[in-house]
């Protein structure tokens, strides 16, 4: 019977039990905090942009400061086709990229060198991407348009495309592949028929996350396409788009533009959101 | 036996054309680094060759002057990231620590989806709601009550002068944490996972709490890990334009060293002013800025990653 | 080893291996095989793990180019035509030599597609003789019945011992000269794999097949030759009764009776 070392482990066991207890509740009341920003944005948004919308909201272009009514059609519209077009672009090169990756350059020094670079893309400062299509679109066009944010947005599109595309074809098992190479099949047509089709619920929340993320970034906008107060299908001019219309009107002291601001945001939280749990659900189906 | 089919010939080209497309896409990617790059030096040359390196410690920015020098945003976005961190790492621990050992099971997924929800939404949502909403509740409760303590007080009291009015590189700063706090958080949270069960049955088998079993245990298992999200979520503040536009205050001048001050960061300056910007001296100025973004983003960014393939090379090795 | 060429006596050779060696990087997997696989008959190949049946089995279609390590030295004659060194288009080769694999793994389209697969990639078939050929693969791996009301469901939807007479019908549906088996049954219940040895026995009237197994019992049933491997050697080649009964060599002799291996 060793009563000292006992008496010392119990006088010890009293101090480290209390610092475990303050540790996990410092670790819940982290937890809570990150739940409680988040549910208070949510509802900050929710009850403030939902005020501000109408049925104007998607009817009407754009108001002068101070002016009545209004509303966010061009800017709806605008986002529609700048974010279509960036993913109708990124789509293809990402996941041609990501084949690429997977499929033919596993032990490659370009692959190793492109996965490394994609991973630094992916989180790189999406304003810089708005300079670079600046320098060498804008400049050299000597305009603005919806082309050029477009282009930008394209660019953030494609590293998340690549990343996705990667990692579920990688998880399709060898013997699928080597069952179809069995049969006589070329290579190409192992990939596009077999490894992309077994891949395809993950691929294709890749890209409903890349459609996310690109529907809510303003920075590559903001001296690509600019913005436009009226209404244009023209690709070649300036576009307006939800994000830099939103930056536009909250920054400014008239009280429409702030309510119109909140509609917007409203607008895109809750797409961005619907886009995620779609995806989510997708995923979580085919698995 | 059967008769043999006649087998046609499959097209040998196709195969070709397909490597090479994949392959050419591949390229594009690193093109596109290399594209970004260049094209941010040579737009910011003009810059470089007028104010070189002296343009990182100057503070004065003077569009009509045609004199500009960096230092004032350079501090923002440095300032505004490291506040970030400092409130962001520890959360981020509390929560990948709850997620990992605390949360009952049913509760770990929609808790997951929560965090990673938080990491979705727009970072303009963020700005404007930090804006009009969190920052007017930040000048009441938390500036004027700072302000009204360490008035007075040498060195701390300086931090905290200025109109507490709910914006500035404090307010950034905090914007910016609940923006990067899923990333770390995630980062965390799957690097924890990784840890062997049994290295963390045989701690707790020798009696060890919870805590000193993720202190003491998986923490140092996964530290590489750790930093490498550290530094993810690091990369991810310095880089955010819009959360940090809304509230930093938009100004070139830096009065005081106050975190109540208004301010100007390297992506709020170009979001600010880059549209407007006349081609010359300015705009190059600009470009010269993002250039440095950019460079310090890419250093970050890939010591991050270095340290996540470290962490990722050692779990394949086993003692 | 010896270099000396196994040959069954009174069979024609369908597939003739001489001098086979195999790599992995640097690793010699095989060494100097020489053997003669008869035509219409079941040739077995048992070893314990790692003795390079498998090994060998994947160079018969080339399915070791797959893997840049990888690589083999000697000759391989299908019907007196070198495999190995054939310029042609390593696909046409896999027409002619189909492998099933130990896991089954039905592609992820319906049972019909999955079929018609490898169908597609060498013949333009109108739909009513696809629809044949379909049936006619499907009889021939026995599952026709338990799926002919179910064309259009998913191949993932089947039982494991379904899958993999699937996966059987889909590479007898291309009409191949040689079939190779790798451990066909080991992920499956008693009775689909009953039920597999049942179809191999018929498949022999129109192929060669080739089967490696860890279970010696089943070699014994089911085959008419059965090769005896140990460290990359071809130790003993013959009559499947012969080398259960009388095994020539001591180590075969050791591996069968179990002292080992």
């Amino acid at each position: 019977m060793n009563s000292a070392l006992d008496v010392r482990r119990l006088a010890m066991h009293k101090k480290r039990k209390r610092t475990n207890v303050i540790a996990l509740a410092l670790s819940l009341g982290a937890m809570g905090f990150g739940v409680f920003w988040l549910v208070w944005i949510l509802f900050e948004t929710i009850y403030l942009g939902i005020g501000g919308l109408t049925l104007a909201t998607f009817t009407e272009m754009t108001p002068p400061p101070q002016g009545e009514g209004g509303g966010l059609a061009n800017a709806i519209f605008g986002s529609f086709v700048m974010v279509g077009l960036a993913t109708l672009i990124g789509t293809p090169i990402g996941i041609l990229a990501g084949v690429y990756l997977a499929e033919y350059g596993q032990k490659t020094w370009l692959g190793g060198a492109v996965r490394f670079i994609n991973d630094i893309l992916l989180s790189a400062p999406s304003i810089v991407v708005g300079l670079f299509v600046y320098a060498m679109v804008v400049a050299k066009l000597k305009s603005f348009s919806g082309m050029a944010g477009a282009l930008a947005l394209a660019l953030l599109v494609i590293p998340v495309v690549i990343r996705t595309t990667e990692n579920m074809l990688s998880l399709v098992p060898n013997a699928l592949r080597e069952a179809a190479y069995a049969l006589g099949t070329p290579k190409w047509k192992v990939i596009m028929t077999i490894t992309l089709k077994a891949a395809r619920a993950g691929v294709l929340t890749g890209i409903l996350l890349a459609l996310a993320r690109v529907s809510g970034e303003t920075a590559p906008l903001l001296f690509t396409a600019l913005s436009n107060q009226f209404w244009t299908s023209d690709i070649s001019a300036p576009m307006a788009s939800l994000p830099v219309t939103i930056f536009k009107f909250a920054m400014s002291p008239y009280e429409n533009w702030q309510k119109l601001a909140w509609a917007g945001v409203f607008l895109i939280t809750m797409g961005v959101l619907l886009l995620n749990i779609v995806a989510r659900v997708l995923f979580k189906n085919k698995h | 036996m059967s008769p043999q089919p006649q087998r046609r010939r499959v097209a040998p080209w196709a195969d070709a054309l397909f490597a090479a497309l994949s392959q050419g896409a591949a390229w594009l990617t690193l093109l596109l680094m290399v594209g970004i790059i260049g094209s941010l030096i040579v737009g910011a040359t003009p810059a470089l060759k007028a104010f070189g390196l002296g343009f990182l410690t100057s503070a004065e920015w003077d569009p009509v002057q045609e004199k500009f020098g960096g230092l004032v945003m350079i501090y923002g976005t440095l300032a505004s990231s490291f506040i970030a961190l400092a409130i962001a790492v520890p959360v981020s621990f509390g929560i990948a620590i709850f997620l990992t050992e605390l949360s009952p099971n049913w509760l770990k997924r929609p808790l997951g989806v929560a965090i990673e929800l938080l990491a979705a939404v727009p970072s303009i949502v963020y700005g404007m709601w930090g804006l009009l909403v969190f920052g007017p509740i930040l000048a009441t409760y938390v500036q004027a009550p700072l302000q009204a303590v360490f008035t007075g007080v040498p060195f701390i009291g300086s931090l905290f002068t200025g109109p507490p009015v709910g914006i500035g590189i404090l307010s950034a700063g905090i914007i910016l944490a609940i923006m990067i706090i899923p990333f770390i958080a995630s980062v965390m949270r799957d690097v924890f996972e990784v840890t062997p069960p049994m290295l963390k049955e045989s701690a707790y088998g020798l009696g060890a709490t919870t805590w000193e079993v993720v202190s003491r245990v998986v923490l140092p298992y996964t530290k590489t890990g750790v930093v490498g999200g550290i530094m993810l979520g690091l990369g991810r503040a310095l880089g955010e334009t819009m959360a940090v536009t809304f509230v930093i205050g938009n100004m070139n001048q830096l009065n005081s060293l106050s975190v109540f001050e208004a301010a100007n960061s390297i992506t709020s300056t170009l979001a600010n002013e880059f549209a407007e910007a006349g081609e010359g001296l300015h705009q190059a100025s600009l470009m010269y800025l993002g250039l440095v973004l950019f460079l310090i983003t890419f250093v970050v960014l890939t010591i991050s990653k270095l340290l996540l393939m470290r962490l990722k090379k050692s779990e394949g090795t086993r003692t | 080893m010896d270099a000396k060429i196994e040959t069954p006596v009174g069979e024609r050779s369908k597939l003739s291996v001489r001098n086979l060696n195999f790599f992995y990087g640097s690793f010699h997997a095989l060494k100097n095989i020489n053997l003669d696989i008869p035509e219409n008959k079941v040739t077995a190949f048992i070893g314990p793990s790692g003795c390079g049946k498998s090994t060998l089995l994947r160079t018969l279609n080339r399915m070791f180019e797959l893997y840049p390590e990888q690589r083999a030295e000697g000759q391989i004659l299908l019907d007196g035509e070198d495999v190995l060194a054939s310029k042609d288009d390593v696909s046409l080769i896999r027409a002619k030599i189909g492998m099933v694999f130990q896991k089954p793994t039905p592609f992820p389209m319906s049972i019909y597609d999955n079929i018609a697969f490898g169908v597609k990639l060498f013949e333009t078939l109108p739909r009513v003789e696809m629809d044949e050929r379909v049936e006619w693969a499907l009889k021939k791996a026995a599952l026709w019945g338990e799926v002919k009301d179910k064309l259009n469901q998913s191949g993932s939807g089947l039982s494991g011992g379904q899958q993999q007479r699937l996966c059987i019908a889909r590479g007898i549906a291309i009409k191949p000269e040689v079939l190779l088996l790798d451990e066909p049954c080991s992920a499956l219940d008693p009775i689909s794999t009953g039920k597999i040895e049942e179809l191999i026995h018929e498949l022999k009237s129109d192929y060669t097949v080739a089967i490696v197994t860890h279970n010696m019992q089943q070699a014994a049933r089911c085959s008419d030759y059965t090769a005896y491997m140990y460290l990359g050697d071809l130790i003993e080649f013959g009559p499947t009764a012969e080398l259960f009964m009388k095994p020539k060599r001591k180590d075969t002799e050791d591996y069968i009776t179990g002292r080992f291996g």
